[in-house]
């Protein structure tokens, strides 16, 4: 098998700092250019049909690597299988609609409340949920994800089945406008998260919580033994994960200005953690990767309009026969060492 | 709230109540067989149910010629479509178990990947039946034609026996008995349950391992289809979209009665079906499932392995 991940990890070793930093600023040049790549002719073959390229760029594509690398500390890095993860991108979004209509907080200033509020749902779950184990935990998750949507739909705060209207869009910041059919803007916000979400994962993966994370995915009972502290260590991951769907929750609901309790089904769950899956679980790059992938490829084949979930199925299907452990999988050097110390 | 149900309609709620668990029964059958072989989620099964209803109307429509608006059935014509379309559903559910088993599980099985690659796969598998069977449908509701006229029985305690509940809690007891036989007293369904207990060692007592697991979602996909059939019976409309929620349901009755067990899934169906009915009434329908899942978390906090389960292994991902 291609070993994509390998190579590039060895690559990336033998660079020096300067390599490194110059690397690193080139590609976050080129993807925060990538909203332009539609109108320059080398790469207008990234335009999708009938959908405008830059909308499809805020969403589903940015959108959903910001979630999927979320939901990938709670499945990827610690191991729960979590099937309800639209609830907290439900959550996000409802704060931004409720209290971006009714009070005159702006986005950015309903941006922690979002977050706040995703947490603390995740606590309130993560705290009966997180002492059950494995399919248990799954179902449970996925319940809450239901009863999320149910109560949207079923509150009279909430605008029932109608959802919430006149969502406003952000202010202005450092003279960047935020319109409805501008998306670059919407483009760059979520791409700065992205990042701060990367290099907040990258300090927990080498800290004591990624540490106490792999060692609860590995074996719970062995992590117990060794005195990690399971349902702390598990509340963060969880918290943590809902806090990042949170903070896309709001962003989205001040980008679309309209917000039903429809946009929040199972399926979106069930896409982020294809998303993680697909991509290589607890690998970062992967996960992005495949987000990328899976959130562009339905809006490229548009043109195949009637049937292009049923290519999607296949596709995903088919590529998840051949990779099992996703595109890019994460690394296993300690089976590696393991080999040789033998 | 709206507790004078409670006065007035308790034993016809039962009722409505048993007859629905045993449509979530044969469904979660489909889970609880396959989670009991392979530790693994059958997450398709939902759409093995959808295929079950549409194939259910296909064989009274387009195979027996019953025009969708035709009269009730009477007699010997009425008992052959009846069985006719119960035996056509079950069987298409069946082979598409199989098959879902050979395309979405076989191959990463043998190569030993973690378990979420076959929960995405077989996810995949469903975005794909359902999709198929939307481009088919035109996402158009199907109607099935009325094939019983719904006469009663009588009624005792303001229960209403209606034909097609009795025949739901008949047939159903039926096929549970003889499943629960099958799998209890015959020599494959030794085979399951060995296979259940350890793949390793029933491989080297010389059980085919691929055999025995084909057959479990051979005969979870007839319980499904059998499902579907009754399910198609009573409410005489079905849609692409109409597996996730019994598919939901029959999953959490699984789970309630404690995954991997047959009689476990029995209680627990037969118990949700009762629950939705009694919260649906009081409650109002719209909050039926929060009250069914508050339900099972709490089951799960006081028994974590469900009502009848046994401790589930440590998911590893």
């Amino acid at each position: 098998m291609l070993n994509i991940r390998d190579k590039g990890a060895s690559i990336w070793e033998n660079w020096n700092r300067m390599k490194r930093v110059s690397f690193v600023l080139t590609v976050i040049v080129l993807v925060g250019l990538l909203p332009y790549a539609g109108t320059f002719p080398l790469t207008s073959f990234l335009n999708t049909p009938i959908t405008s390229y830059q909308a499809v760029l805020v969403y589903p594509i940015a959108m959903f690597v910001l979630m999927a690398l979320g939901l990938n500390i709670v499945v990827g890095k610690s191991g729960l299988l979590d099937l309800g993860y639209v609830a907290f991108f439900a959550i996000g979004a409802y704060t931004m609609g409720i209290l971006g209509t009714t009070t005159k907080l702006n986005t950015w200033e309903i941006l922690p409340f979002g977050i706040g509020f995703a947490m603390l749902a995740g606590l309130l779950l993560g705290l009966p949920a997180l002492r059950l184990r494995g399919d248990y935990l799954a179902i449970v998750t996925l319940g809450f994800g239901e009863i999320v949507r149910i109560i949207a739909l079923n509150l009279t705060q909430t605008g029932g089945p109608n959802g919430v209207v006149g969502i406003p869009n952000p202010p202005p910041i450092f003279g960047q406008k935020f319109e409805l059919n501008d998306h670059a803007g919407y483009f760059w916000i979520i791409f700065i998260m992205i990042l701060l979400v990367i290099w907040m994962v990258r300090r927990f993966t080498i800290r004591r919580p990624g540490r106490a994370w792999e060692a609860i995915r590995q074996d719970e009972d062995v992590a117990a033994l060794m005195g990690v502290n399971l349902l702390v260590y598990k509340l963060w991951s969880f918290s943590i994960g809902a806090a990042i769907g949170g903070a896309a929750g709001v962003i989205y609901a001040s980008k679309v200005m309209f917000i039903a309790p429809d946009m929040f089904t199972f399926n979106v769950s069930v896409l982020i953690l294809a998303c993680v899956v697909f991509g290589g679980m607890g690998n970062m790059w992967g996960v992005i990767l495949g987000a990328s992938i899976l959130a562009y490829l339905p809006e490229r084949i548009r043109f195949i309009s009637n049937s292009r979930q049923l290519v999607f199925g296949l596709v995903l299907l088919v590529i998840m026969n051949v990779r099992p452990d996703g595109l890019l999988p994460r690394k296993k050097r300690e089976k590696i060492k393991l080999k040789g110390a033998k | 709230m709206n507790f004078s149900v409670l006065a007035t309609q308790f034993w016809s709620l039962c009722l409505q109540g048993v007859a629905l668990g045993f449509i979530y029964v044969l469904i979660s059958l489909g889970y609880t067989m396959v989670y009991g072989v392979l530790r693994l989620i059958n997450f398709a099964n939902s759409e093995v149910v959808m295929v079950g209803t549409f194939a259910t109307v296909i064989a009274q429509v387009t195979i027996l010629k019953n025009a969708t608006d035709s009269d009730p059935l009477h007699g010997f014509k009425l008992i052959y479509t009846l069985i006719f379309a119960l035996v056509f559903s079950a069987l298409i559910c069946g082979v598409l178990g199989v098959l879902v088993e050979l395309v979405a599980y076989r191959r990463l099985r043998a190569l030993g990947t973690n378990r979420l690659a076959s929960l995405i796969s077989a996810i995949a598998v469903s975005i794909v039946l359902s999709e198929a069977v939307r481009i088919y449908s035109h996402s158009a509701p199907l109607t099935s034609p009325r094939l019983l006229e719904k006469w009663s029985f009588g009624e005792v305690a303001g229960a209403n026996f209606r034909i097609d509940t009795v025949l739901i809690i008949v047939a159903g007891s039926i096929i549970f008995f003889a499943l629960d036989r099958f799998v209890n007293r015959s020599r494959l369904g030794k085979a399951i349950r060995a296979v259940s207990m350890s793949e390793e060692n029933s491989k080297l007592m010389g059980i085919n391992l691929n055999r025995v697991i084909s057959l479990t979602f051979f005969i979870g996909g007839l319980t499904t289809g059998a499902a579907a059939f009754f399910y198609t019976t009573v409410y005489e409309t079905t849609q692409f979209n109409v597996g996730f929620n019994l598919g939901l349901a029959a999953f959490t009755a699984a789970v309630l009665g404690g995954i991997g067990n047959l009689r476990g899934a029995f209680y627990g169906g037969i118990f949700l079906g009762v629950l939705e009915q009694f919260s649906s009434a009081i409650l109002g329908s719209q909050w039926k499932s929060v009250t069914v899942f508050l339900v099972l978390v709490l089951v799960l906090l006081i028994k974590p392995s469900g009502i009848f389960g046994e401790a589930v292994q440590q998911t590893r991902t």
